[in-house]
Parts: structure tokens; sequence; C-alpha cells
């Protein structure tokens, strides 16, 4: 069993209210660095910790911090991004349920670093339970002298707003995201100009994961240096990893970074084994945007190395014979799964979901859904597959933010490590269209 | 001040010029097209995606290569920037696979519609997309809307470059037309049918690349190359009064902004010169408009025909390589 430092508390009862909260050492980063520190040692500490943003990319954090622009007299912001809405991942959704102070505490330290005086937890609009929940935690803390004018006597002050948004993917993208808070339609921006210089009203904003801000009260109690001692290599600290699929024990587990994937997936501390003890199919192992990995290439990669739980392992091998960490979501299919489908399911998804303003992902992701569709309901032809293959190719790289790329690299993937799949549902369209019919042949081999 | 190689081409532009301009002040054919990219309009560009070039060395201080693709309506040159358009066949093939993109869901109903012979979407298809189609699903369609007595929305032929919107944002009063919806299903539209009702609405029509905005006024009258186009101005108390009328015989049959070789319009023109002044008598006429666009329009000229004479002479090598045919 691990270090856990976001969910240490996660299972006292009434830790969502500030009482309990605090008799388990809460708010005790918030006294620290506004009393003994200067923002600049707060983001030293960041820094130094290595921690890594957990909504995906995996941009270090300190870094991030540091980039942002400080003209005089224009105020700063710093944005929670809480849009969690990819196909798989719950982890904030549940973090905030179960200790909405663990954030608001994070906020508040975050914003002392940055020099923010309002700041913003931008929550997706379906989750309006959660938003209840934060609102009464911020009316604690407010209460209790923590938000608002002069917090602790320190002299510093900031207001903590919860907005949500209408319940698009699209605004979980930072730009879009600061769009929609401004009350726009949440459409990307152009990039340059970035929102360290120029953000939310203007004005240079830091938009950070849930999971990266709540982390940052630890690195502030116990030092950046014990956080980079967790983990493995530049993956530092510990992650939220939400499970699901064919698991015997679906659900949120914090893990040190650099655990292996196999481990990962049989131990009964964590997913315990596939479902009725079948064979493992595919992992997808960062959210429905990042690449699928047949079961040979998830547990070791193309060099024959275990793989790990960090970002680098993961990747390792890049597109061809490797994926991504990104937010976590940890989707593991079993044999009787069906990889077209499940690829149809994903390309519908940001079908849906494409913001519409530019000409590759508006076009493109319609385009694939409606030949994968074709494929899984027995019209397919044989070109079909290099037609997704190049569909794809036309929308990675081409848009104006990362939508494109998400929605083109699972099918792009799973065509090439799965290709035989597709073949077999374009060969055999009246068996392919049979309720529970699977493909049961040998998975691609890779030539790394 | 800042010095960029464009295609091989050295070209001085200031400080926070974007490429495409940049390379406009080249001019000739290095130039990329750009659909939804409007000067007139701030804020425009970036949506479309066929301006993309290759910029292969960011700036004197820092030489690396940006890692994809780039708009260039959007993207401020850096002093020593190094950018290839036609020069680089990866250019050249997400412009094509772009080009696609745009086609598939547009009717191609070119022969019934009257942006045909100066329509952008024509122009860089002809130039830049494949002959073939790979699209076999229906194409998205839409019904027309009327937006008042002047103007029909045929969204079906919408390209979603949201000129349109930036046009009503920035020379109208009261914008009440958007993009509602999102995806492919997104569109433009008033929500409740509703008239656009403005002095200068009209210019929605002139901005618009494609035939989705058309003027009523015109709509089936003829064909865009058999029309005359004519250099008249008017002492107009609302705008400037100079326009470019179409005539055919003695008729007018349609008046329009003047615009440039890139169809971007010089100045806006209000209503009452656009749908009201149809008699040669309200017009003092210049001349015969110069048509500099690469275009049919220009093709049927009754002038001596325009040469697409360089204005770089001795265009170095590297931007005269032959591309593998597709």
């Amino acid at each position: 069993m691990g270090i856990k430092i976001l969910t240490e508390h996660i299972n006292v009862p009434g830790i969502e209210t500030l009482e309990v909260y605090r008799k388990h050492g809460g708010y005790r980063s918030v006294e620290k660095a506004l009393k003994t520190m200067t923002p600049d040692e707060v983001v030293e500490e960041v820094k130094t910790s290595g921690l890594r943003g957990r909504g995906g990319a995996g941009f270090p954090a300190g870094m991030k911090w540091s980039f942002l622009a400080k003209p005089e007299g224009v105020p700063r912001y710093l944005v929670c991004n809480a849009d969690e809405s990819e196909p798989g991942t719950f982890k904030d959704r549940y973090f905030m349920e179960k200790t909405p102070h663990s954030l608001i505490e994070g906020m508040i330290t975050s914003s002392y670093a940055l020099g923010a005086n309002t700041s913003y937890i931008y929550i997706r609009g379906e989750l309006m339970f959660v938003l209840r929940i934060l609102e009464k935690a911020i009316a604690e803390a407010y209460a209790a002298g923590l938000l608002g004018k002069n917090i602790l006597g320190s002299g510093y002050d900031l207001d903590l707003h919860v907005a949500p948004g209408g319940g698009a993917y699209i605004c979980g993208e930072e730009t879009a995201l600061l769009e929609s808070l401004e009350g726009k339609r949440g459409n990307p921006r152009n990039k340059p100009p970035f929102p360290a210089v120029k953000g939310l009203f203007a004005s240079p904003t830091v938009v950070n994961n849930v999971e990266t801000i709540a982390s940052v009260p630890w690195i502030v109690n116990n030092t950046g240096a014990e956080y980079a001692k967790i983990g493995v290599g530049r993956s530092t600290g510990t992650k939220l990893f939400s499970c699901s699929g064919n698991i015997n024990k679906p659900g949120v587990y914090e893990i040190e970074l650099g655990v292996p994937v196999e481990e990962f997936i049989y131990s009964d501390e964590y997913c315990g084994g596939i479902w009725k003890g079948k064979q493992l199919k595919a992992v997808v192992p960062g959210g429905s945007s990042v690449p699928i990995l047949p079961a040979n290439l998830i547990t070791k990669t193309a060099a024959g190395e275990d793989r790990l739980m960090t970002y680098e392992s993961l990747s390792d091998g890049g597109f061809v014979s490797g994926s991504m960490l990104g937010s976590g979501a940890f989707i593991v299919f079993d044999e009787d799964q069906c990889i077209v489908r499940n690829t149809w399911n994903y390309a519908r998804f940001y079908h849906h979901e494409s913001c519409g303003q530019c000409s590759p992902c508006r076009e493109g992701t319609g385009w694939m859904e409606k030949v994968l569709h074709r494929i899984e309901y027995g019209h397919g032809h044989q070109q079909d597959i290099d037609l997704l293959v190049s569909v794809a190719k036309q929308i990675e790289g081409n848009t104006i933010c990362p939508l494109g790329d998400a929605a083109a690299w699972p099918v792009a993937s799973a065509i090439r490590h799965f290709r035989d799949e597709f073949e077999w549902h374009i060969k055999h369209p009246k068996e392919a269209i049979l309720p529970g019919a699977v493909y049961r042949g040998q998975v691609a081999t890779i030539e790394a | 001040m800042a010095k960029i190689t464009f295609d091989g081409i050295e070209v001085e532009v200031e400080d926070g010029t974007t490429i495409l301009q940049a390379a406009r002040k080249i001019g000739g054919h290095v130039v990329p097209p750009a659909m939804c990219y409007y000067t007139p309009l701030k804020g425009s560009g970036g949506k479309c995606r066929v301006c993309l070039v290759k910029v292969t060395q960011g700036s004197a201080k820092d030489p690396r290569p940006m890692p994809k693709l780039v708009a260039s309506c959007i993207t401020p040159v850096q002093d020593g920037m190094v950018v290839e358009n036609t020069t680089n066949e990866d250019v050249l093939n997400a412009r094509k696979g772009i080009v696609e993109m745009l086609l598939i869901n547009h009717p191609l109903d070119c022969p019934i519609c009257d942006q045909a012979g100066e329509c952008d979407l024509q122009d860089l298809s002809y130039e830049h997309g494949v002959s073939s189609i790979r699209y076999e699903e229906e194409r998205r369609t839409f019904n027309k809307i009327d937006l008042g007595p002047y103007i029909q929305l045929h969204m079906t032929r919408c390209i979603l470059c949201y000129r349109c919107v930036y046009t009503a944002d920035q020379i109208t009063d009261k914008r009440i037309h958007g993009v509602l919806g999102r995806g492919d299903a997104a569109e433009i539209g008033t929500y409740i049918e509703n008239v656009i009702d403005n002095d200068f609405s009209g210019n929605v029509i002139d901005v618009c690349p494609v035939g989705a905005l058309t003027d009523k006024t015109w709509r089936f009258k003829n064909r865009v190359w058999f029309t005359k186009p004519m250099d008249a101005h008017r002492d107009c108390p609302t705008c400037s009064g100079k326009v470019t009328l179409w005539t055919r015989g003695d008729e007018v049959l349609r008046v329009t902004a003047r615009k440039d070789q890139y169809n971007e319009v010089e100045e806006f023109i209000c209503n009452t010169c656009r749908f009201d002044k149809k008699e040669t008598k309200d017009w003092t006429i210049e001349g015969p408009r110069h048509i500099e666009r690469n275009s049919v329009i220009s093709a049927n000229h009754y002038e001596l025909p325009v040469l697409n004479v360089p204005i770089v002479p001795n265009l170095p090598n590297s931007t005269k390589k032959n591309l593998p045919q597709h």
C-alpha cells in the first residue's frame, strides 16, 4: 500500500464539513503559505516537486505557473478545470464530492502563489450536486475567514466562485473553458496568445486540473523535495486513476506513479483482475482520447520491458506501440468486447462533441463516425479501412484545439493494432452483425 | 521590422504582421488561400485551416521549427522566420485534405448557385482539391431561410467561416444572427426566424465566400460571367458610395462593394446603394472594373486579358518544384 496524498482521509465520516476536515490537518498549508512563505517560494516548491498537470497533457505545473505574465495593475486569475467529461474519467467528481475542502484549500494556496485575488472553479454542468457540495464548503470557508478579505490576518484577499458549464466536452479545453466562463459560446481560441498572457477577461490566467491543485497543499506542508521522492523519474507523486471496464473492482484508485501495469490490473489491491477470469484483450490507459493498446503491448513495451504506470513508460514507443497516461481513465476490455463497436462509440462521442469551429474536425469527426457505423453494421468495403486512416491523418494536427487529435488517435490506433478485426467485420458482415459477435483471432503483431 | 523567408523569397514586414499578410506582400502564386480570414474584420481567421503553412525556423533567436502546421492568417511573424508553403509537400497534402473536408458536406450545386464564377470555394477546389470524392454518405442539408426582403440564407452551402457574424458584429449595431448548434450541426441562424434589418446588413452577402448568403434582388437573374463590372459612385449620405455595378446592356443587375484581388471589400457599402439604386442614371460611371482575381470573371473580360505577371521577378527554383500528381 503506497502513500496516499489526495485520498488519505477520504473515507472519514463527515470529512466534507470544515470541522472534521480541519481536525484531520486541513488548511494547514494555507496557514503555512500565507504566514511564512512568499508567493515565489510556493511556486519554487511546486517546481521542485515536479508535479505534472493531471488533466491529460502532463505539462509540469510549476513551469506553467512561472510562465504567468505579471504586468502591473492587471488582475491575474486561477481557474480550476473541473469540467471532467472524457468517457471513462470520473476521478475529479469522486474527489470533489467526498472532500470539497481539499480542493478549496488547494485553490487558496495556489491562488496565493500566483497572486490571484479572484479564482474560479469551472465545473461540468451535469455535476450540479457536486456544485452544491462545493458551494456549501465555500460558504463554510468564508464564515471561518479562510476566504474573503484578509485571510487569517495575512492581508491576502481571495474570492472563490464556482461556475457551472453547460455540459459540453469541448469546454474542458482551457481556452474554450475561458470563453464559456466569460459567458460566450465555448469555442476554443486561437493560440497564441496563450492563457498565461491573455486568458480570462484578457488577463493572465492559469488553468489547472482539480487533482493538480489539490496536490499543492501536501507539497506546501511537506516540501517539494519530499514530493519529488514519490514516484519514478520525472513522473513524481501520486495520481488518481478512474478504472472501469471488465475488471473485478472498478473505481477510483490513488497510486504512486511507477506501479507496473500488470500488477495494477491483476493485483487485488487495485483492479482485481479481469471479470469472470476472462482474458485481457485491450486497454485504453488514459481516457477515450489516447491510443488503445492490445494486451501484449500494455503489460510490456515493444522493447520487452515492463510497462509502468508513469507518463514516460505508457508513452514509450510513441504512437506506434505506446499510448499516453492522459487523464488517468483506465478502461479495460476483455476478450468478449468488439473493438470496432468501441471505436465507433468513441467516434460518435467526438462527432457529437466537436464545436464545429474549424473544418477538419467539424467534417472529419462525422465522416469517421459514419464510416465506422457502416463497418460495424455490415456495410463496409475493404477500402474503408484505409479511408479511415487517411481521414484521421487529415484531422490530426490540423485543428485549432486538441479535440481533433483526440478524435483521430483512437481510430488510428484501433486500426493499427486490430486491423484484422476490422477486416473480419468487412469480410463477414452477416456474422459481424449478430448480437455478441466478436472476432477472436490473433492480435496484430507490431514491428517496432 | 521583421525579415522573413517565405518559400525562399525574402520579405521585410512590420512586427506583428501575420505570415499571410507577409506572403500577400510578395504576391503571386505563393500566397496561401484563405476562406475564413478577412482583413477588414477583426478577430476573423484560424477556422477554415486552408492557409496552413510549415514554419521550418521559428525565428533568428529560436531556430526550432514549429511542431505542427500553423494557420498563417493568425500567426505573427518573427524576425528570421523561415516559412514553406508551395515548396512543402506536407502543406500541400494537408491543404488537399482540408479542401476535401470542406467539400464533403457542400452540395456542389454550382450550376444553379448564384455565387458560381466568383466563389472562393470553387476557385480553391480547382486549385487544391482532388477530382474524385471518397464521401458516400448523404450530405447535410438545411431549409432555406429568408432573412428579410433582401437576403436569402441557404445554410446547406455554408462552410461556417464566421465572416458574416464578424461583419454584423463590427459594422452593424445589433447583430441578430449567429452560430447555433455545434459540430456539423452548427448553423448560421437567427434562432427564431427574424429579419436582419440594418442599413449595412447587405455586406454579409459580400463577405460570404460561398453562395450561402445571396442577394434576393439578383438571385437567378444572370450568370456572373455574362455581366460586365463597372466602377461607379454616387453621393451617398450613409456610406462612401463607391461601388461596382454588374451590368448587362443598360441594365444594372447587381451592385456590390469593390473587392480586391483576395476578394476582400475595400469599403463596406449601405443597403440603399446595394439594393435600391438599380438604374444607370443613379450612378456616375467611372469605367470598367479591373478584376485582378484569377477567376472565370476575369477570364471573360472585355478588356485585354490580365496576364499573371509575377511581382517578384526571377523566383528561386525552389518555388517552381513540380509536385507529384495525386
